[in-house]
């Protein structure tokens, strides 16, 4: 074994960028909430963007390596601590056999990503690693992790070229209001005019119940036409749907792939980097955009992963 | 195809709206689109999910941006006429009803001023249309059940129902494709596994097709249960005859 569960932490999940291709079956598609977050601890290692990680939520676990291998934690922080040091974020560090992992609390954010150089030995279902822990499938045996759990590395890297170069600034940064990008529809016919204005204008509290399922908002209520209900179709990620109630859900990596509530609009690729750090009390204000501005955030961050691939393979620096 | 719409579901996926009711003729609409689809191979397509009224297409916009992609998706809806859509597949799926496995056959009977063995035989010679999947993995929203054994759900949902139970919740028939909470009227219970995640085809059914129920008795359930455990057992399907 490899890593050794001794504290699980609130929720502690194996999850990649999700599982596509059933969702026609009704099997949803789960994966990272902070996809970024993730992305970058793999390039950190070298590994697949899309390789599963732990995605750690609110109160970290405590784990200790068997093994040495190079590891790569992102996203919020949580307050880690290597053998009582403080482990550097966004930052390939070498960890040997014997050593503790812990989390001391959370200081911002919501959920970290922990990856490990040539990725963990987990059983992809119906294609991913990801974790649905409603239906139990995927990760570690369709559940969040408990103490006892032995999880072994797929590949382990004790080495790596250029150990110095793999660092990044902290890409996460709290702030006091979040803007999400959106862009509108797919029913936002079914708003009035009114609606829609209390929508853009109002400032958004995330209230206590947000999960990986979906992001419950309090704020001002939004007015529809005839009411929240239609017949059932498609869930996006990021799908902001308002039930007749007129407080609006963002729905997340667990969202069921149908469902009969009115959606207003949804939030661009660019930032569920921040819907994976929201969590209770914080605001948010929807901003419209166009679906090309969204495709070309998406192609800037796109490229940017790829510059820092080029530049951990490069043989010289910069 | 006039009414169709295209409605925007974020930066990577698009929605087709063929309509806004439950009825055949809109989920035939999709189907042959969804078909349509597939034949053309437009590249970047990542997955589609068909519901009631739609079709939901997810695509990688680092392969094709929105612009591009939304008009190849207009021009298919002009060439669908031409696509030949293959008649659909019946899924002929064994059920032991009532007793331990169809608990609340005898009220559903009752409700309907029937014996059991009508509703039996009404719930068994109807041909389902799956209109979509959803709520959870391989749970199938049927069309087609006849009134007269329509009844209300349990006052009290059970807590735990378990997979292959068999039931009817106001007009509406399915089956539980895993253990869940549920106040379905249950009827009966199937041996075959709708899902099965580590199987290679991990969902039987599919948006589209056709169910239909028939009965068997426990020693038949038994024999296909050691089967389907063995891994041995298939589903009988053929195409069904259109009208």
């Amino acid at each position: 074994m490899s890593i050794r569960v001794i504290q699980p932490g609130v929720q502690t999940t194996v999850q990649d960028l999700g599982r596509f291709g059933y969702q026609q079956f009704g099997v949803p598609v789960a994966g990272a909430m902070d996809p970024r977050s993730m992305k970058l601890a793999n390039l950190l290692l070298g590994n697949d963007p899309g390789e599963a990680a732990l995605e750690i939520t609110i109160m970290g676990p405590q784990l200790v390596f068997d093994e040495t291998n190079y590891i790569a934690l992102t996203g919020g922080d949580l307050g880690a601590s290597l053998d009582g040091k403080p482990m550097p974020r966004y930052q390939a560090v070498k960890v040997q056999a014997g050593q503790t992992l812990r989390f001391l609390g959370l200081r911002n954010g919501c959920r970290a990503y922990l990856a490990f150089a040539g990725g963990l030995d987990i059983p992809p279902v119906m294609g991913s690693r990801s974790t649905y822990m409603k239906a139990k499938i995927g990760g570690f045996k369709g559940r969040k992790l408990e103490a006892g759990d032995e999880l072994s590395f797929r590949d382990p890297k004790p080495d790596l070229l250029f150990p110095e170069r793999r660092k990044l600034g902290a890409d996460f940064v709290p702030q006091k209001q979040y803007d999400l990008r959106v862009i509108l529809g797919p029913q936002d016919d079914h708003f009035t005019e009114e609606g829609l204005q209390t929508f853009f204008r109002e400032v958004y509290t995330v209230s206590a119940e947000f999960d990986r399922m979906g992001i419950r908002l309090d704020g001002a209520v939004i007015e529809h036409k005839n009411g929240g209900d239609i017949i059932s179709d498609g869930i996006a990620f990021g799908a902001v749907q308002v039930p007749t109630a007129g407080k609006p859900i963002i729905m997340a990596a667990d969202r069921q792939t149908t469902g009969g509530y009115t959606k207003i609009a949804t939030v661009i690729s660019a930032d569920f980097r921040i819907l994976g750090q929201l969590r209770g009390g914080d605001k948010v204000h929807f901003v419209p955009v166009t679906v090309e501005h969204a495709q070309t955030s998406m192609m800037l961050e796109q490229n940017y992963y790829n510059m820092i691939t080029d530049f951990l393979k490069r043989d010289r620096g910069l | 195809m006039n009414n169709v719409r295209f409605l925007l579901t974020g930066d990577t996926s698009l929605t087709v709206e063929f309509g806004n009711e439950i009825n055949e003729s809109i989920n035939h609409d999709i189907r042959a689109y969804k078909i349509a689809l597939e034949k053309a191979g437009i590249p970047g397509i990542v997955e589609t999910v068909p519901t009631y009224r739609s079709l939901m297409v997810h695509y990688d916009p680092s392969v094709i941006r929105y612009g591009a992609f939304r008009e190849k998706l207009e021009q298919l809806l002009g060439e669908m006429a031409a696509i030949e859509i293959p008649p659909s597949p019946m899924l002929e799926i064994p059920v032991l009803y009532g007793g331990e496995m169809g608990p609340d056959l005898p009220f559903v009977a009752e409700h309907a001023g029937m014996s059991e063995e009508e509703v039996v035989r009404i719930h068994s010679s109807a041909e389902y249309l799956i209109y979509m999947l959803g709520f959870t993995p391989g749970f199938t929203y049927l069309g087609g059940m006849s009134d007269k054994i329509a009844a209300p759900r349990l006052k009290q949902p059970r807590v735990k129902i378990p997979a292959g139970s068999v039931g009817i919740a106001g007009t509406q028939t399915g089956v539980y494709p895993i253990d869940s909470p549920g106040g379905w009227q249950l009827i009966g219970r199937t041996p075959v596994k709708m899902y099965d995640p580590d199987r290679e085809v991990p969902i039987l059914p599919e948006a589209g097709q056709y169910i239909k129920f028939f009965p068997v008795t426990q020693e038949e359930y038994d024999a296909i249960l050691r089967e389907v455990e063995a891994g041995t057992y298939s589903v009988k399907t053929h195409a069904r005859k259109e009208g």
